[in-house]
């Protein structure tokens, strides 16, 4: 393994003029490469970049986030994703109750309250990464939308690995949804099914209308014993993804969901998602 | 500063006049370190708590607040670290006590760019030969290197410790 070469703000990484600078480092006035943040140097070809231990999420197209409206405004709403800006979702980006297609009229906007109110979870896809960064969502899927009934947990962004599917089922009975933002939520499977946006065929807005699903207490100790879980996993510095949580999910059946939380049991409920990737 | 920081238990006043001078001086001093090109139309807040207070107030808050920055990823270009020193009875002193700042002598508090060796605060209290000023100065100097290497290797640990467990 070749050695990780780490630096703090201030090092000088080279003194060769012919890289190119990367994120995470700056051009000090003689033409050294200076590192600004604290991390390990990653070299590619000619580009040096500094990658930082932990930092805020910068969003690419494509990825699956979960945000909390903070503000609703006038054609939109900002939506809190653990990013440097607030996240932009658009009223025309979002799916109208009804399944219908039509241009969005001065009575939607009065209506964006009955959709997202301050404070709603919601699952959203990055449709467009705006030029000081920000980033416009879109919940243009029956599988994006508002979350109810689960449990979120927040983990650094730089531990959620990119896949291919967000959405998992997990085989306790429980749904995660890893939003590559660092956002998780655990929900339980039969809620997320029968939840989804009801077709209406007055074409009012029915997300309003919540069915009356109790949750069992064995779901919740299967929610709290996932999220516990991913705690432990955190606590480890160790990669997010269906699989890692799907071991230490099975090596903590053995303990009592409150026990999950102590050093020495987290130890040992991680150690076969140590071994894989 | 917290209430039960001082040797004297005492409230402290949201706005009292020495912890508005640290707060203006510390935003005037990250202001110039902290590449704020990276972040458009953003504020950073910067919360500093002071739990034990035995002297040397502000430098500890300029340590403090770098080790959080770069914790949290934030761009900056150096290191800021601080150090007080004065001059009692002929002799420079590095890293002065409540008792001493608050003897009379001079007191002097400099935070430096350690690598690029720029200053960017010097303040001082009382008042202080123009002749002893350097002395006082390198001493404080010194004191800024020794607490530079620290965080330093602070920092690097911490690197190494986390790093270690992340896989790939």
């Amino acid at each position: 393994m070749e050695t990780l070469h780490l630096v703090a703000p201030g090092d000088v990484i080279t003194t060769d003029t012919g890289f190119m600078r990367g994120h995470g480092t700056y051009h000090s006035d003689d033409g050294k490469l200076v590192a600004s943040v604290a991390g390990v140097v990653q070299r590619i070809n000619r580009l040096i970049s500094v990658r930082p231990l932990q930092s805020r999420y910068a969003g690419e197209v494509g990825d699956v986030v979960v945000g909390r409206i903070v503000e609703v405004q006038q054609k939109r709403w900002k939506v809190d994703t653990f990013s440097r800006l607030e996240s932009v979702l658009l009223l025309s980006s979002i799916n109208l109750p009804g399944g219908v297609l039509r241009r969005r009229s001065a009575q939607d906007e009065l209506m964006m309250r009955t959709y997202f109110t301050e404070g709603d979870l919601i699952s959203a896809e990055v449709q467009q990464v705006f030029s000081d960064g920000s980033l416009s969502l879109h919940t243009r899927s029956l599988k994006y939308g508002k979350l109810k009934k689960g449990c979120l947990i927040t983990v650094p962004p730089s531990l959620v690995k990119r896949c291919k599917n967000h959405f998992h089922n997990m085989l306790c009975g429980a749904s995660v949804i890893i939003g590559n933002n660092g956002y998780v939520w655990i929900s339980s499977m039969e809620v997320d099914q029968e939840d989804q946006i009801l077709l209406n065929p007055r074409d009012e807005p029915d997300t309003t209308r919540e069915k009356d699903i109790a949750i069992t207490r064995e779901e919740r100790e299967t929610i709290a014993r996932l999220r516990n879980c991913i705690q432990a996993l955190v606590a480890r510095k160790l990669t997010l993804f269906d699989t890692s949580i799907q071991y230490t999910f099975d090596a903590s059946r053995g303990y009592e969901v409150k026990e999950l939380l102590r050093e020495d049991v987290m130890q040992e409920i991680t150690e076969p998602a140590r071994n894989i990737d | 500063m917290a209430t039960f920081s001082a040797s004297e238990r005492r409230k402290r006043t949201r706005g009292d006049r020495k912890s508005v001078e640290t707060s203006l001086a510390l935003r005037q001093m990250f202001e110039s370190v902290i590449m704020r090109e990276l972040y458009p139309q953003s504020k950073i807040d910067i919360y500093i708590q002071v739990l034990q207070s035995d002297g040397g107030n502000r430098c500890v808050s300029i340590n403090a607040a770098t080790m959080a920055l770069i914790d949290a990823g934030i761009p900056l270009k150096d290191f800021v670290c601080a150090s007080s020193a004065g001059y009692i009875e002929d002799t420079p002193l590095l890293d002065l006590n409540y008792l001493e700042e608050t003897a009379g002598g001079p007191n002097l508090t400099l935070a430096l760019l350690p690598k690029s060796n720029k200053i960017v605060l010097v303040q001082m209290d009382s008042r202080l030969h123009a002749d002893h000023l350097e002395k006082v100065m390198n001493t404080a100097i010194t004191g800024i290197s020794r607490v530079h290497a620290i965080l330093d290797r602070t920092v690097k640990e911490h690197l190494q410790k986390t790093i270690g467990t992340i896989t790939a």
